[in-house]
């Protein structure tokens, strides 16, 4: 495996959308062709705070303001990644009004790795698996009541989730 | 047929727990294949959950996020026999959706 | 390769570590695979004595708490599951011929994984789940299937689902080849060899519970009744043959042809020694 510095720009060109498809074929069955309405996510996709580099520009891209360290949002992760290709992350938090939860990896090569809507009457807290390049802190940010609430663990990589 | 989109929701008391469990690459694009060349990145950006007509999670995602991606939240509301509908569409356009009944 | 190489010094360093507890007995005079059996279970149970019989074929999840954390959340939504979905739908379709796999197998191939590896008298051969199911499917004008993952992984996983909780039942029949057999398994498994010296022993007797590169070493004992397996290193599932031919390369040896005697008697061995632990496939792991 080879890591190379090589964004994810380049998915844009309308070449690649075709090869893409084609694979899509032989996994079998997928819809293909229009894309769907995802009617209830008129928000759209944060594109470019997935492509900043580091973890402030990445927040910065997505909230326009920085966040403050609380004791109120648990973030859990293993103290050393079994694997950095499946690393199994969770929140919870006691926070009210809760509208979204990231979580970011800082030594990533992009830091914004999940970005998670919460509508009022979901519960604030979810769980999921990311890819840790190597040993890196993980911040978890809770967007709540207009502020930004953060907290960060740190997570050791030994075998690292390039490949993923 | 089978759908990339595992579904397992269930309600118990006034909430309801779900997990998802994806079939896709998630390539993250940092990647070289065995002829040394970059695998280009291929990835789920957004998925959605609805119940009753209305976003009740959205997943913004990046390459970051493990192959065969998984996710897990709980709602409040939800019954027993109701539908939930999962829908996701990646980089390249490509998308499924599924509905499953919350148990 | 560069995943190989720092295998290789970890290895090593493994090496210089100074591998303390005693192997079961090796060279018994006559060979007696029950005794054996008991040895090498009874070394296991000393060595981890916190450890209950069954959560040894959790390999190296039940020696490390932090791993095994990781385990649980995993298996809340194993990554085997779209393998296992194939391998369902793969099962019950018929061959172009109309036959099904459930044709080749006792009980329509249903619960029957804990039986396999057997020895069978005609051929005077082992014979594993995997070598069965090509042997079917080539009975029945099919192609093949690779050993190592993919469709020949979905099959066994969707069979090892069917044996969850089933003990393994290896019998070694009152034949002079099946014990020879038997053997051969054990002599390959306790024999050095490739650049770095290391016998199957030495790391999965030895060694289990230490840490070699990122990994914890699973024991010997109850090391196959996980298969076939979900590995995040390989992004993918891989069968017993997989498993097999990695381990042979990662301590620079020389990997055989999956489903060569050496192999298949190995498994026999290995799935002898571990009669009455149960069947846990398919598995996820690191
Ligand atoms: C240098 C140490 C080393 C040697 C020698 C070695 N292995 Fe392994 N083996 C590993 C590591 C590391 C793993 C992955 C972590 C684990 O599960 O133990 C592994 C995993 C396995 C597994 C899967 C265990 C599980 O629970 O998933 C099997 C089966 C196995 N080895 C068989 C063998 C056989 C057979 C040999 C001899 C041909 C052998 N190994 C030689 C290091 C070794």
């Amino acid at each position: 495996m080879t890591i190379t510095d090589n964004g994810f720009t380049a998915t844009r060109r309308l070449v690649l959308q075709g090869a893409g498809l084609v694979i899509l074929v032989g996994l079998g069955n997928i819809p293909l062709g229009v894309a769907p309405a995802l009617a209830a996510a008129n928000d759209k996709y944060p594109e470019d705070a997935f492509k900043q580099k580091g973890e402030a520009d990445a927040i910065k891209s997505l909230y326009g303001k920085t966040a403050e360290p609380s004791d109120k949002v648990k973030l859990d992760a293993p103290e050393i990644a079994e694997n950095g290709a499946v690393v199994p992350i969770s929140l919870t938090t006691t926070l009210a009004d809760v509208t979204s939860i990231s979580f970011l990896v800082s030594e990533n090569p992009n830091a914004l790795a999940a970005s998670y809507q919460i509508p009022p009457g979901t519960v604030p807290a979810v769980a999921n698996r990311l890819k840790m390049a190597k040993t890196s802190n993980v911040i978890a940010i809770v967007e709540a009541g207009g502020k930004l609430y953060s907290a960060t663990r740190e997570v050791k990589v030994t075998v690292g989730g390039c490949g993923g | 047929m089978a759908s990339t989109i595992r579904v397992r929701a269930t309600s118990s008391g006034d909430t309801t727990e779900v997990q998802a469990l994806i079939q896709h690459p998630m390539d993250s694009g940092f990647v070289k294949d065995a002829k040394g060349e970059i695998i280009p990145p291929h990835f789920i950006q957004q998925l959605t959950f609805e119940h009753d007509g209305k976003s009740v999670f959205v997943a913004n995602w990046g390459t970051a996020v493990s192959k065969d991606p998984y996710v897990k939240f709980s709602f409040k509301g939800g019954n027993k026999g109701d539908d939930l509908k999962i829908s996701w569409v990646d980089n390249k356009g490509a998308s499924d959706t599924t509905t499953a009944k919350i148990l | 390769m560069r995943s190989a190489i720092h295998f290789a010094s970890a290895a090593l360093a493994l090496a210089a570590l100074a591998s303390v507890a005693a192997p079961p007995a090796l060279a018994a005079d006559t060979p007696n695979p029950a005794a054996d059996a008991r040895a090498f279970q009874k070394y296991f149970i000393d060595k981890f004595p916190k450890l209950k019989l069954a959560d040894f074929v959790n390999g190296p999840y039940s020696l490390n708490e932090d791993m095994h954390k990781q385990w649980e959340e995993k298996e809340q939504f194993p990554p085997y599951e779209f393998s296992l979905d194939m391998g369902k739908e793969m099962f019950s379709k018929p061959f172009k011929n109309g036959k099904s796999y459930a044709d080749c197998f006792p009980n329509k191939g249903i619960g029957i994984r804990q039986d396999y590896p057997y020895f069978d008298d005609k051929e005077g051969k082992v014979v594993t789940l995997e070598l069965a199911l090509n042997r079917c499917r080539v009975a029945n004008g099919e192609a093949p299937f690779s050993y190592v993952k993919d469709e020949m992984a979905a099959l066994t996983a969707y069979m090892a689902f069917t044996s969850r909780g089933k003990p393994f039942d290896i019998k070694i029949p009152n034949d002079p080849r099946a014990l020879e057999a038997y053997e051969n398994g054990k002599r390959y498994f306790y024999t050095r060899r490739g650049q770095l010296n290391f016998s199957c022993a030495s790391c999965h007797v030895q060694n289990p519970g230490e840490r070699i590169r990122a990994e914890i070493l699973a024991p010997a004992l109850g090391i196959l009744n996980a298969m076939p397996i979900y590995r995040s290193e390989w992004g993918g599932m891989g069968t017993i043959s997989r498993r097999f031919t990695t381990c042979n390369v990662q301590t620079r040896g020389v990997p055989l042809d999956p489903q060569s005697d050496e192999y298949r008697d190995l498994e026999y061995y290995l799935s002898y020694v571990s009669n009455g632990l149960p069947i846990s496939g398919p598995g996820a792991r690191p």
